[in-house]
């Protein structure tokens, strides 16, 4: 509705996150200054790398983690995004509708029992068995929820709420389950599993997980004029040539796709999903076409002032960048609650 | 031309629309009235395209509903329903634009853009362009919804009519704004489009439809131009007593219920 248009906004937040990353590289247990950094660029791109443990560390661990965090916060504040316009509702993210939770739990199945799995197919997945077994389980989750909470084709609220408590308990039982039958040091650490956390970055991760943010959210984009239409209601959005059957269960498919792969390798990470698509409405607008790019963009940017602070604030240790997002999120989520629970007592939204 | 041939809609054993047989052509507006659960708004919807009916034909100038494909049909034919509700604030630009949305596929173009002013000012709501949808009045509601259902059927088709469905358009709005609303609908009778609304006012029915359908238990039980409108029919459809009344300077009858 603000008259700046859209292009401009792109353009800030382009150069924010450009500012975010290069800052982002340049911080953390060991500060590695500009001219640093970009001698280490120019070694690489020319395939001359330089033996210094800086030029180790900073190729090796940190540049790695500092994309892995900018791909996560695209991938779920986009699919905070779908998420919200699926559902007509600004208090969805997929840690709430059990998407994260589910993936945790396909996640840290493979993650524990993946040395007990054996047979062609397991080779044959490769390194692409855990994002599966994420995706499967987020899925799953993702739809139960969407089921229990649209009963009678109307999506009430405090179901909603419910459902997702009730999924999310149970896909974090699983996990919990998993992680105490576990030898492993890392499956065990519930840190990784509760709150998140890109130490594990390496190229292989980042990746898998590059693959399918720029897919999932190109995907998306497809997507935003249908998901406009539906914001008019279901019927509407009919009469506009939406198939809105087939676009719900795309959405949600996408949706898990984004979230599921992310997850499965930088863990749970909540809140993202839903701060992002909403301030981008406060600045500008609700149209999906917007918030969609828009959350690309500033989902990288928060995600990677997060893990900045969390390599900051207790370093050369870093802390929990989950519990950074939670407190960030939860009161923006406490207040659209208290919102909708008013707009609920003039009546339900349907979906 | 909208063909409707043997139509029946059930939901379980109920049939709520009941071997339908009636057609529509452009040159009029037809208004459909009855009493609540009669069947209109299902009626509407299965001729509309967005509930597949259990028996029967619906064909848009000869071609058979199931023929068309989503995006070719929301191209010639547009329905306004009552107040969606919104839940995130979106301008009146965008929700006109998206009458547009089966027309373009990536960018609105600069004829969707001409198209979206030219119905905003016939509606006078050029004003509004910026402001959010969830702050206007109901009757400002009323008539951005009524421009994204006109710039979505604004061009005929390379072949057929355009369609535009009005569904109990004017509920929720005080009298002003129902007669702005429906003198707005007659005028665009001479455009050639196939007009049909449900209305529950029967008065309102009987001042601007051209012709009308009186619809109960889910079936048509008379129609014709409003001289067909007798106490005797209103008794049957509504079960109320009325009497119709001359206006001396309307021209028209009015219904008095007792």
């Amino acid at each position: 509705m603000k008259k700046i248009p859209f292009h401009i906004y792109y353009l800030v937040l382009g150069l924010l996150l450009l500012l975010s990353l290069v800052v982002s590289t340049r911080v953390g247990a060991v500060s590695i200054g500009y001219d640093h950094i970009l001698l280490f660029l120019r070694h690489a791109l020319s395939g001359t790398p330089g033996n210094s443990i800086e030029e180790q560390l900073f190729l090796q661990i940190r540049l790695p983690r500092v994309l892995l965090c900018a791909l996560t916060g695209a991938s779920l504040s986009v699919a905070g995004a779908l998420m919200q316009a699926l559902f007509r509702n600004p208090i969805v993210e997929p840690g709430l509708v059990g998407t994260s939770s589910g993936a945790a739990l396909g996640a840290a199945f493979v993650f524990v029992m993946g040395k007990s799995l054996s047979g062609a197919w397991v080779d044959a997945l490769g390194p692409f068995l855990l994002p599966l077994a994420a995706f499967a389980g987020g899925g799953l989750a993702t739809w139960l929820v969407y089921r229990l909470s649209s009963v009678f084709g109307k999506v009430n609220v405090n179901t909603l709420l419910l459902a997702g408590i009730a999924v999310n308990a149970l896909a974090a039982g699983g996990t919990g389950f998993f992680s105490y039958i576990a030898r492993d040091p890392q499956a065990r650490s519930i840190v990784f599993w509760n709150l998140g956390t890109l130490s594990g970055a390496d190229w292989t991760n980042t990746g898998v997980v590059a693959f399918s943010t720029v897919v999932g959210i190109g995907l998306s984009l497809q997507y935003s004029r249908a998901l406009n239409a539906l914001l008019l209601g279901e019927t509407e959005a009919g009469y506009l040539g939406v198939h809105t059957r087939r676009l719900k269960t795309r959405i949600l498919l996408l949706n898990t796709f984004l979230v599921a792969v992310a997850t499965s390798v930088v863990g749970v990470i909540g809140f993202v999903g839903l701060i992002v698509p909403h301030i981008l409405r406060l600045l500008k607008s609700s149209d999906n076409r917007w918030l969609i790019i828009g959350s690309a963009l500033l989902g990288a940017i928060l995600l990677n002032v997060a893990d900045m602070l969390a390599r900051v604030i207790v370093a050369p240790s870093e802390f929990p960048i989950g519990v950074i997002t939670a407190f960030a999120g939860a009161p923006v989520f406490l207040f659209l609650l208290i919102r909708a629970g008013r707009q609920q007592q003039k009546g339900g939204f349907y979906a | 031309m909208l063909s409707i041939e043997n139509l029946v809609c059930r939901i379980g054993d109920r049939k709520i629309v009941d071997d339908i047989s009636i057609s529509f052509a452009p040159g009029r507006l037809h208004v459909i009235v009855g009493p609540n659960g009669s069947g209109k708004s299902t009626f509407l919807k299965a001729f509309s395209g967005e509930w597949t009916p259990s028996a029967g034909h619906v064909t848009y100038d000869g071609v058979g509903l199931n023929h068309f494909d989503r995006i070719d049909l929301a191209r010639r034919r547009a329905v306004m329903t009552q107040l969606p509700e919104l839940h995130f604030p979106l301008s009146v630009d965008e929700i006109v634009m998206m009458g547009r949305y089966p027309h373009f596929s990536l960018r609105p173009s600069v004829r969707d853009r001409t198209i979206c002013r030219k119905v905003k000012g016939l509606l006078s709501i050029d004003g509004l362009g910026d402001r959010d949808y969830l702050t206007l009045s109901g009757g400002e509601r009323q008539r951005v919804q009524f421009a994204r259902a006109l710039a979505q059927v604004w061009e005929t088709p390379p072949k057929g009519g355009r369609y535009l469905f009005l569904d109990e358009p004017v509920s929720s709005l005080d009298i002003h704004y129902q007669h702005q609303l429906l003198r707005l609908a007659r005028s665009l009778v001479k455009e050639n489009i196939v007009l049909i609304a449900v209305l529950h006012d029967l008065n309102l029915a009987l001042q601007y439809a051209g012709r009308m359908v009186f619809m109960k238990h889910g079936r048509v039980v008379a129609e014709g131009a409003r001289e067909i409108v007798t106490a005797k029919l209103v008794h049957e459809v509504f079960d109320v007593e009325a009497r119709l009344l001359d206006d001396p300077e309307g021209g028209r009858p009015v219904i008095v219920f007792a």
